[in-house]
Order: structure tokens, then sequence, then C-alpha cells
């Protein structure tokens, strides 16, 4: 028996590339990945926001109305609903001025967890604990 | 032997990632080391069938074959694929289409994961 952890850490902005849309949904992928492991192997995905990627962690995001696409909000309320652990830099959070409220959480959706506003210190923690970074 | 996951979300035409991606597994596979690739976002474009080689564009049609044939695991997204209109039946012979968790099973096994992010 096996767990590994993978670190999603999403670096860049929202919509100007599909990074980190394809971050969150590549970690989101960590529920079904057990058809491929042997019994009781598992994979432990977590999601970490920094630099300009904090700008993907507001709430009510128009994409649908403006891009017809689901938005990163909906994507980061689906990966808490999936208990998937999203950690959002503190710093970076207040370097574009943003209060943490600004951060979705999916309780309307009945999720378990709640996004982490946390230092980059505590970011640097988890990116160590990890078995396999990916940077998005 | 050791196991490399290599995860590429670069195109192929308009950046050399995928060129580097490419590269890389053809040294390591060539070293008798696994190597399974992973292609997502606009890195399903490696896959299509029939590419043409012009100087001006890198071209990897029978670098893909070779290293296919040398028994590297290639494996492209199923949606980011079919989103671009690249379907199973435009798909190179031989590469693997899947959706996202084959990547994380890939790197549950693998002692090195190299993942390369979009342009």
């Amino acid at each position: 028996m096996a767990t590994k952890s993978l670190c999603f850490v999403v670096q860049r902005p929202p919509y100007k590339s599909e990074s980190s849309k394809l971050a969150i949904t590549h970690a989101i992928s960590s529920q079904t990945v057990e058809v491929y492991l042997e019994d009781d192997d598992s994979v432990e995905a977590k999601l970490a926001f920094v630099g300009d990627g904090v700008l993907n962690c507001t709430k009510d995001q128009k994409s649908k109305e403006h891009y017809a696409i689901v938005s990163i909000t909906e994507h980061l309320k689906n990966a808490l609903l999936s208990d998937i652990r999203v950690l959002v830099c503190k710093e970076d959070l207040e370097k574009f001025g943003l209060s943490p409220d600004i951060v979705p959480d999916a309780e309307d959706m009945g999720a378990d967890i709640n996004p982490e506003i946390v230092s980059f210190e505590e970011i640097l923690e988890e990116m160590e604990s990890a078995d396999h970074l990916l940077f998005f | 032997m050791a196991k490399l996951t290599i995860g590429c979300l670069s195109s192929l035409v308009g950046s050399m990632s995928l060129d580097f991606a490419m590269k890389l597994a053809e040294a390591v596979s060539k070293k008798g080391h696994d190597v399974d690739i992973w292609l997502s976002g606009n890195g399903t474009s490696l896959v299509k069938a029939g590419q043409k080689k012009f100087l001006d564009y890198p071209y990897h049609g029978a670098r893909l074959k070779n290293l296919l044939d040398s028994g590297v695991v290639v494996t492209a997204c199923e949606a980011c694929s079919e989103a671009r209109g690249i379907h199973k039946k435009d798909i190179t012979e031989g590469v693997n289409v899947k959706a996202m968790d084959w990547y994380l099973a890939s790197m549950f096994g693998a002692d090195r994961v190299l993942h390369i992010g979009g342009e």
C-alpha cells in the first residue's frame, strides 16, 4: 500500500492560457486514478496558487457569459468538493490588493473542506513534502 | 532501470518545449530506461498523423514513430485532443488516448517526473 503526493503549483493567471484550468482538472482526476493502480495504492493531489496564479482564486467569474466556458471559480469549487486541498498564497493575494474573502469556497455545494489562505513558507513546506511537483 | 514520466502541454509549432521533451525521451530511452509521455492541452498537436515536414517548423513524425517502436509509451489527453478536432482516427498509430488520470497513475510509478507546462 502506498500513497504518492502530487503538488500542482499554479503560477499563471486565468484565461490568458489554459494552464491553470489544466492544473485543476488534472488534480481532480486524482479521484479516479485508482482504476490504474493496485489495491490500496492511491494518489493524493493538492493545488497551490502562487504569484499571478492567485488571480485564479476569485469568486463569481463570468467566463460562461464572456467565453462560454466553465469558470475557474467552478473548477475550484469542484476541486474542493472532491476534497482536494486548495492552498492560496497569502502574501501574493496581498500584493494584488485582494482580500481572502474573494477566494471561493464550495460550502453551497456541500464541500467538507475550505480553501486555505497560507503563507508562502507554508506552501514551500507542502511542496517539499510532495513526491512530485508540477508547475503550471 | 528507472522510469521517467514526461508531461508536456506545449504545442508542436510555436514552442520548442515539445521538441526538448521528445529529444529527452529519446535519450533516456536509449539508456534503457522506461519513458511515459503525457500530452495535454496544445501538446496533443504532436500526435496528429500526416504532419508534413517544413524547414520552418519542428517536425517529429519519424521521431515519434521511433519512440513508439522502442517502447516509449505516448498518451494524449482525450478531451484536449477532441476539443482540437484531433479524433482517434486522426492519431498516429500506437499512440494511446486516455483521460487525465492516466498521467497521475504514470506519475505514481515514476522515479522522476518532468512536467513542462504550456505556453
